[in-house]
């Protein structure tokens, strides 16, 4: 915290339910002046709501936010900001589909805030000239902004926005609505623009491409919650768990086993890497870049050996699918082409496995006792191992309990009504000779699936699980 | 062949349609006493209109004035209180939303008698002397259901975050409601205006039953009683055909505006 006079905006605690759907889960951030930030992540991640609530459209249910802020006496502060309305906060916002007012010219659109500040008419003047030569959009002051491309209204939108010299850009999905090549042609003058500004912006996107272009720092969130946070670069090499491993470029996932330090064993094979601190013989994620598996028919110092499935070029690179000898697939990217159905030999270097704690092992879900068979999970009942009755007494009904299901287990039904209960495909992860599923339940649960077979998300299903497969730990075992 | 009788179908209805405003509009140019009779071309009668020369001229100038004085104070009573009510029902959401948006369009289905009697015994429910208020207070209610018919749609053509935009440039609420929401429905309040304009000033049923025993007179009152008194005095003729023909030129300005800002 020695750090914090560096602080522009520092986040604590934060979360925010809409009925019964918590869309933030305890977000704590802090931004650094003058940084580009960007949060990253699928959409329904909370990524717009936080940033909706930095600008103070939406108050937090819980949690602080603190901003600096430059109060009456000339002097600098950094002060809470709840209960302080959008239009008395030091930043702006550009807004998706850029939300300029129809009914004003260009010009106007962009003197609109210096105008209501009572901003003098040449200062104004002046200030909308300098940022209008900024976006590049300097003969265009008396155009009707709806007669302008998505493009230009977008710059108009920004110089709106950074014509009030705010503290902080706030900037929500800019690009969304733009052709790839527009969309290149902005991040650079984006990123431009903020080295030239020198003002702290905050970026909202779901395209990580975008993210790893622009930002100094990169806030990778899922479900609510902040998954990692580093530089473009950390990100990409040393991602923490397989969600953002999985976001962020392409990966392998696979599963693992650490024998001890520095010593992996995955896809059948001991490998040596750097890694240290997962203990010994405990189950780990690996990720594997596709562009850091070396090939070749023949290859000094191969670890392992498998079969070209297919091979694709790429424009910069040929895209392979490989079948390694222990029967897991890899994915594969190398300037050269291999063909399909020979047998290569392969390598990864230390430094290029990644090594992530596994977020959990099997599904533990709460539940309630009904009887010494039958418990109530998900909202429904189930039937399960007879629950063993420890030391101090019977199992009593209402008690509640966890239960404990190996991913494996769980089945998966085509129709939603052939399964004790029904959920939808949340999320897919595919581990070289598996798939790992999180399926949403009707009640608003995760689940996690292993399985061979193929769905896609937002499939709905139906859940089956059999009851000597449901082990219920009931609440005074767990206190042992 | 097909294509004549299409043809001949559409002349015949918009004939059926227009011949009795027609007929009005030619016998305004004559002064028969009774409608039906020509005697001649003359611009007396309309001459007479502006004079007020009329058989109780007076009350008919009065009955004019109220109308007009309604119609104006109602119609602008509920284009404010319509927008206000568009802004609120457009920001709920889901069930709230359509429950509401329903109820909204019960008042203009259902029939204005009921309308009327309903409001003249709520009025005497509530010890209300009835007269001026009432007549306008009856008028505000019906009329701004269509109001908010009106605007409804502008709201949907809005982009959801123009307000939040005006916020985060410094506005206040009322600022961004004065500078940005008002300018972007300002289409769909007129045309909300025009139509409670012409629903109040053409109201017979609900201006009946709630004016009262004080004598007050609205356009279409006084000529419900006039008729009853032994045929239609002659000026209402001229008078109608004008009404008619504002209310057409009004109905032109609105088309040709609108297909303007779609050309837009």
């Amino acid at each position: 915290m020695g750090d914090q006079n560096n602080y522009i905006i520092d986040i604590e605690h934060l979360s925010k339910s809409f009925g019964d759907n918590q869309v933030l889960k305890d977000i704590s951030l802090y931004i650094r002046k003058g940084e580009f930030v960007t949060l990253l992540g699928p959409s329904g991640c909370g990524k717009t709501t936080l940033l909706r609530m930095i600008a103070g459209f939406l108050q937090p249910d819980e949690g602080t936010i603190m901003m600096e802020w430059d109060s009456k006496g000339g002097k600098t502060e950094f002060r809470d900001v709840a209960g302080i309305p959008p239009h008395q906060r030091p930043l702006n916002t550009v807004f998706q589909r850029y939300a300029l007012f129809p009914h004003l010219d260009v010009y106007d659109n962009i003197a609109f805030g210096l105008k209501l500040h009572g901003v003098p008419k040449d200062e104004i003047d002046t200030r909308v000239r300098k940022v209008l030569k900024l976006v590049s959009m300097s003969d265009y002051e008396d155009r009707d902004v709806e007669s302008l491309s998505g493009g230009q209204q977008q710059r108009v939108a920004i110089a709106r926005a950074i014509v009030n010299r705010p503290k902080v850009l706030l900037l929500d999905e800019p690009l969304a609505a733009l052709d790839l090549k527009m969309r290149q042609d902005m991040q650079l003058e984006l990123k431009e623009m903020h080295q030239k500004l020198g003002i702290t912006f905050i970026y909202v996107t779901h395209d990580q491409s975008e993210a790893l272009t622009l930002s100094d720092t990169v806030v990778v969130m899922n479900e609510g919650k902040i998954q990692q946070i580093g530089t473009p670069t950390d990100i990409y090499n040393e991602p923490v768990n397989s969600f953002v491993a999985d976001f962020i470029g392409e990966s392998n996932i696979l599963n693992g086993t650490m024998v001890h330090d520095r010593k992996v064993n995955f896809i059948g094979h001991d490998f040596e890497c750097v890694d240290e601190g997962f203990g010994e013989n405990n189950p780990v994620d690996v990720v594997i870049r596709p562009e850091d598996v070396y090939l070749g028919y023949e290859l000094e110092g191969a670890q392992f050996s498998g079969t070209v499935k297919s091979c694709v070029f790429k424009g910069v690179h040929y895209e392979m699918y490989v079948d390694t000898d222990s029967g897991n697939e890899l994915q594969i990217q190398d300037y050269d082409a291999f063909e399909p159905g020979r047998t290569v030999q392969m390598l990864i270097h230390p430094d290029d496995i990644q090594v992530m704690k596994k977020e959990r092992v099997e599904n533990v879900i709460d539940c309630k006792v009904i009887d010494e068979t039958h418990i109530e999970m998900f909202g429904e009942e189930f039937e399960c191992k007879p629950i063993h009755s420890t030391g101090s007494g019977s199992v009593e009904s209402g008690t509640q309990a966890k239960a404990h299901i190996q991913f494996s287990k769980v089945d998966l039904m085509d129709h939603e009504e052939e399964g004790n209960e029904s959920g939808e495909v949340w999320f897919i992860l595919y581990k070289g000779n598996h798939y790992h599923l999180t399926v949403k339940t009707e009640s608003g649960e995760y689940v996690y699936v292993d399985t061979n077979d193929i769905w896609d998300k937002g499939d709905l299903v139906g859940i089956k699980i059999l009851p000597e497969d449901i082990t219920v730990e009931t609440a005074d075992e767990q206190e042992k | 062949m097909k294509k004549l009788f299409a043809q001949a179908y559409i002349w015949v209805l918009l004939v059926l349609l227009y011949a009795p405003i027609v007929f009005i509009a030619i016998f305004s140019f004559t002064e028969a006493r009774t409608l039906g009779n020509w005697t001649g071309f003359s611009i007396e009668l309309y001459k007479h209109i502006f004079s007020g020369g009329v058989n109780g001229g007076a009350s008919l100038m009065a009955a004019i004035k109220n109308t007009l004085v309604i119609a104006l104070v109602a119609a602008t009573f509920s284009t404010l209180l319509g927008t206000v009510s568009a802004i609120g029902i457009y920001n709920l959401k889901g069930r709230k939303k359509k429950t509401i948006q329903f109820l909204n369009n019960i008042p203009m289905i259902n029939p204005d008698v009921i309308t009327g009697v309903s409001l003249f015994l709520l009025f005497v429910f509530l010890h209300f002397s009835q007269g001026y208020l009432t007549v306008i207070l009856a008028h505000i209610s019906f009329c701004t259901p269509y109001v908010v018919l009106s605007v409804m749609p502008k709201l949907g053509q809005m982009n959801p975050n123009i307000y939040e935009a005006a916020l985060d440039l410094g506005a206040t609420p009322s600022q961004a409601l004065r500078k940005v929401l008002i300018p972007q429905l300002r289409p769909g309040m007129l045309s909300g205006f025009i139509l409670a304009f012409t629903m109040s000033l053409d109201d017979f049923a609900v201006t009946f039953f709630t004016r009262g025993t004080i004598g007050l007179e609205t356009l279409s009152t006084y000529i419900y009683a006039d008729a009853r008194k032994g045929g239609l005095t002659p000026e209402l003729r001229p008078l109608m055909t004008l009404i008619f023909t504002i209310i057409l030129i009004l109905l032109v300005i609105m088309n040709v505006r609108q297909a303007k800002t779609n050309k837009k």
